[in-house]
């Protein structure tokens, strides 16, 4: 038996090609393509008086210009609304160039095409549109005061509205012993992966089809979309994912308006068209995230233990809201965490503005939901002069009471029932892990020596692997070789080497055997995308599934061959042989050769599988009925729900007294994605999202101007971290499996982000003496708070006042 | 409109090569389009990720700062050259693969190339000057973790192979500096 392949730490197969330059991304393909480049407003809302192109049309080597009225059919309507669920109100989306109005700065609103770059960006220059200015909404204040709106013909800017509740939230903390109130403000962000958006469009007009390559993270959504756009039946348009530079949630959008210009233009053009977005196109045209305002109301007993919980959610979901809507509708349920409150109401508004529109970044709404969980949780404590830690561990779901039902509908419509999970000791060993119990002693040492140190803790439960489903194709070749298709796309996740060493397990082959392809319509067609934490979930257990039948129909027809029963037969190191009897046996290839019955031989290997080739047994069909040709198997995972991945983070910071001036110390993750398929690729990740989580509390904001005018569009400006400001992570695995698939597996590419803002305020506040309820927060944005802390504008934290009060009498207790 | 174009000839990889292109073309550029070199990635265009990074007669250069004819008569190293003429991987290469320090490998060969260059100069980094070598290449995706682990995984298999520390200055340049807004 060749060793198991699942749960090791197993070198990446991607890598090869990655290290060496032969990766294949978006712009690396189509040299003799056309570029095409886009003209964008530069208002932030404003209507298109004119559009006049002539300049540009003496620009060597232009191709073409196109602007909302080139656009016919189904073309010139709006783009789809991607998610309609029913609380939206008015859901407005773009359309692919602007039709009469713009309504952030970087819409598209015409295309130029070229014969390369530079050309196409010198005509574009020379194109003069009108703008009639509009007023412009920027932010939720300006949003919900509706002294303008963003959309024609509505008389606010709410796009969608949701309650939802459980008991009756607001009598349970009109009748709690303990209330408090918290508004807790998180701004916006943005995935920034490294690579930008990008497509590549190629027309065969003899097949009448097209070939479409994006650098999106859902290619059956794109194939589906642009199909409509088009006209075109779906078996027309192939769509091949190349390699992605990194995704984060904004590659899930799609259509994008470029991702249905370019393979129209080169339908209409009969040429190759190829569009890659530049860093700044990238921050003011493609997608934001996390701006979302949340009041806390909390009714609590002497313990700490919530008796209700009632939070209104405002919502930025920018211009249009094809995807946005997502967002809060999930911090409107993961914010629960693993708390089991007594009775909850959430309500939500998502508010158009005259800014990028949102679609989920890594988290997607749950780091917001955390901080407002997680800020209450320290409120709570310190309004009651209780431990941070003890007061999370009353209130925390215990493993007995799995599976837990919190009674609400998740953002895939279906229950919020938690699978599988133990808080209480994810809690533990996250506090043994940083510290906690000494950590008062630590605290004042520094203290004595003039630092300021604190520390802080977050929880989180994330919803991971959400269906409808993902599918898997599994084939061995004639050579023995394995071929896996899935259809979710891979963004540098390691899909490739995780689906290789399942299937190499599954099937008893050699990983180096296995080949994977992700994100190819021609090879899977059906697929939903790579979002929420569901490749290892998803197309994990697809895979699975589909190598479980491969594998038995390999042992049929090889039990037939060797005129053995099947039950006796066993696969290892690509050979299917008796148990026990390694000599008698033959190759998977064989088995391939067997499973496909011929008539015509075309070398060595298939003249064993033509008709002539063995006595056969005349009372049956070649093929047995209900079977097929070919040593191949095709399955789908459709789980019934969403898997429920959990942990805990808890990390020291230091505050510089003078500069203010923020330092990790040390950052702890505690993590539990049920069991771990590769240990070395879900620490990448769980890495990955520790730094977006760090970068989103201390770095990344989206600095707008009143006008709608981001300030910080580009790398120079928005402090995407170096490795200067990246801690040293410490993290620990727990493993309690799922039980909704067959692996056991629950989602990690998103939890290392998650309590990231909520873990880093609540250890600022700690060093700090005073609530922090906004994030992020800068240096600057800290030296205010103590500015307005010393004016006495800001109340202090009552653990901070206790503190104080027994340095000054020299006695103490702990009080972490 | 017709534009001027200009004559270049560099050595890229040790193959000499020559291109024709319009004084304005980014050496990025050149090297990806015109001489289908694509290994070389573009994250910026504002010289602040770090993804072009090139060595330039051994030292890093971004190439998406520098035109093209700049680099005549030069010596262009891209991260299709990293490798030994016989495929051997360089002990970047190897040391990348075996800590996990890229995951969707767009940054990777800016980080490379910066390696690379920099255990030429300081074959025995300690792990705070690892991280200084990398603090001008940005990555979305690792935190930066095994990319460290990397580095001094590269020096130590560069060590092991008996490399000679090679005589010269070929100091990277320095991040770009950037202001919180
Ligand atoms: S592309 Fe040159 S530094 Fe970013
Ligand atoms: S590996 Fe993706 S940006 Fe570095």
């Amino acid at each position: 038996m060749s060793a198991r392949m699942f749960g090791a730490p197993v070198q990446r197969t991607e890598d090869e090609r990655l290290l060496t330059g032969r990766g294949a991304y978006l712009d690396d393909l189509g040299a003799d393509a056309y570029a095409a480049v886009f003209v964008r407003s530069p208002h932030a809302h404003a209507r298109v008086r004119d559009v006049d192109v002539t300049d540009a049309l003496d620009v060597d080597g232009l191709i073409a210009v196109y602007t909302h009225e080139d656009l016919t059919g189904p073309m010139a309507e709006p783009l789809p609304l991607l998610l309609p669920h029913p609380c939206i109100v008015d859901g407005r989306t773009p359309h692919a160039l602007a039709a009469g109005y713009v309504h952030h700065v970087g819409a598209p609103v015409a295309m130029v095409v070229a014969r390369d770059r530079y050309l196409a960006e010198d005509a574009a220059e020379r194109i003069a549109v009108d703008y009639e200015v509009l007023a412009p909404v920027v932010g939720i204040e300006a949003a919900v005061a509706a002294e303008h709106v963003v959309h024609a013909g509505m008389s606010d800017n709410v796009a969608a509205h949701l309650v939802q509740e459980v008991g009756d939230a607001r009598a349970a903390i009109a009748a709690a012993p303990h209330r408090l109130e918290l508004d807790l403000d998180i701004e916006r962000s943005a995935c920034t992966p490294m690579e930008g958006r990008g497509v590549y469009a190629r027309w065969d007009e003899a097949g009448g089809s097209l070939r479409l390559y994006s650098s999106t993270q859902t290619a059956s959504g794109v194939r589906a979309a642009v199909a409509a756009k088009l006209g075109l039946d779906v078996g027309r348009v192939e769509v091949v994912v190349p390699d992605v530079g990194g995704g984060f949630g904004v590659k899930i959008m799609h259509p994008w308006p470029e991702e249905v210009m370019v393979p129209w233009a080169a339908r209409r053009l009969g040429h190759g068209v190829k569009w890659t977005e530049d860093r700044r196109e990238h921050f003011i045209a493609a997608a934001h995230e996390r701006g979302q305002r949340h009041t806390v109301r909390a009714g609590f007993d002497d313990e700490g233990r919530l008796l209700g919980l009632d939070v209104e959610i405002l919502h930025d979901n920018g211009a249009y809201l094809p995807y946005g809507v997502i967002v809060p509708i999930v911090t409107s349920t993961q914010l629960l965490g693993p708390y089991k409150p007594g009775a909850y109401r959430v309500e939500f508004r998502s508010l158009y503005t005259t800014t990028v529109i949102v679609t989920p970044y890594r988290g997607a709404g749950r780091p917001q939901g955390v901080f407002a969980m997680e800020r209450t949780m320290d409120a709570i404590a310190d309004r009651l002069g209780r431990d941070r830690a003890e007061v999370r561990e009353v209130n925390l779901i215990r493993p007995d009471e799995m599976p837990y039902d919190q009674g609400l509908l998740f953002q895939d419509g279906r229950p919020l029932v938690y699978d599988s999970g133990d808080y209480p000791r994810t809690l533990r060993m996250v506090k043994e892990l940083i510290g906690w119990e000494g950590f008062a002693a630590e605290r004042e040492r520094a203290r004595a020596e003039g630092r300021r140190i604190g520390i802080g803790l977050a929880c989180y439960v994330e919803g991971t692997g959400p269906g409808p489903y993902e599918g898997g194709h599994v084939q061995v070749g004639t050579d023995g070789r394995v071929r896996v298709a899935t259809g979710l796309t891979s963004q540098g996740q390691g899909h490739h080497t995780i689906l290789a060493q399942i299937v190499a397990d599954e099937l008893g082959v050699a990983m180096s055997d296995v080949e994977v392809t992700t994100g190819d319509t021609r090879r899977m067609p059906y697929s939903v995308g790579t979002f929420a934490s569901r490749g290892a979930v998803m197309s994990g257990s697809a895979v699975a599934l589909a190598a479980r039948k491969v594998r038995e129909k390999a042992l049929r027809v090889a039990a037939d061959a060797l005129e053995a029963d099947p039950g006796d037969l066993e696969i290892a190191g690509g050979r299917v042989h008796v148990r026990g009897v390694p000599g008698a046996g033959m190759d998977l290839g064989t088995v391939a050769v067997l499973s496909n019955p011929l008539r015509y031989a075309f070398d060595e290997a298939s003249r064993a599988a033509t008709q002539f080739a063995r006595p056969a047994d005349h009372a049956a069909p070649p093929v047995p009925e209900g079977d097929a040709p070919g040593l191949e198997g095709t399955d789908f995972h459709s789980p019934l729900r969403s898997t429920f991945a959990n942990g805990a983070h808890a990390v020291v910071v230091e505050t510089d007294p003078e500069t203010a001036e923020i330092t990790i110390l040390r950052y702890c993750v505690v993590h539990d994605c049920g069991r771990l398929v590769n240990p070395l690729i879900v620490e990448g990740q769980i890495h990955g999202g520790v730094a977006q989580g760090v970068a989103g509390a201390l770095y990344e904001r989206m600095a707008y101007d009143a006008d709608g005018q981001l300030l910080n569009a580009s790398f120079m400006d928005f402090l995407v971290p170096y490795a200067s400001e990246i801690p040293p992570i410490r993290i620990a695995h727990l493993e309690t499996p799922s039980p909704l698939n067959p692996l056991g597996v629950k989602g990690a590419g998103e939890a290392g982000v998650i309590p990231g803002a909520a873990v880093i305020a609540s250890a600022i506040e700690d060093a700090e003496g005073f609530p922090v309820r906004s994030m992020p927060i800068s240096p600057s944005d800290l030296f205010g708070l103590r500015r307005r802390f010393a004016a006495g504008e800001i109340p202090p934290l009552r653990r901070a006042e206790r503190a104080r009060g027994r340095r000054a009498n020299e006695t103490g207790e702990p009080d972490v | 409109m017709n534009e001027e174009t200009h004559e270049i000839r560099l050595r890229v990889n040790g193959v000499p090569r020559a291109a024709t292109v319009p004084a304005r073309r980014l050496l990025s550029d050149c090297l990806r389009h015109d001489l289908g070199l694509t290994g070389t990635h573009v994250g910026c265009e504002h010289g602040v990720c770090g993804a072009c990074t090139v060595l330039l007669d051994g030292r890093p250069v971004r190439s998406c700062l520098m035109f093209a004819v700049g680099a005549d008569g030069h010596e262009v190293t891209t991260v299709e050259g990293l490798a030994a003429a016989d495929g051997t991987p360089h002990p970047v290469q190897r040391a990348f693969r075996e800590c996990h320090g890229l995951q969707c490998g767009f940054c990777t060969p800016g980080f490379l190339t910066v390696v690379a260059a920099f255990l030429e100069e300081n074959p025995e980094p300690t792990e705070e000057q690892a991280r200084e070598a990398i603090g001008g290449n940005l990555c979305r995706c690792t935190g930066y973790v095994n990319i460290v682990r990397a580095v001094l995984r590269a020096a130590e298999l560069r060590r092991a192979a008996g490399r000679d520390p090679q005589a010269g200055d070929p100091a990277p340049r320095g991040p770009v500096r950037r202001q919180r807004p």
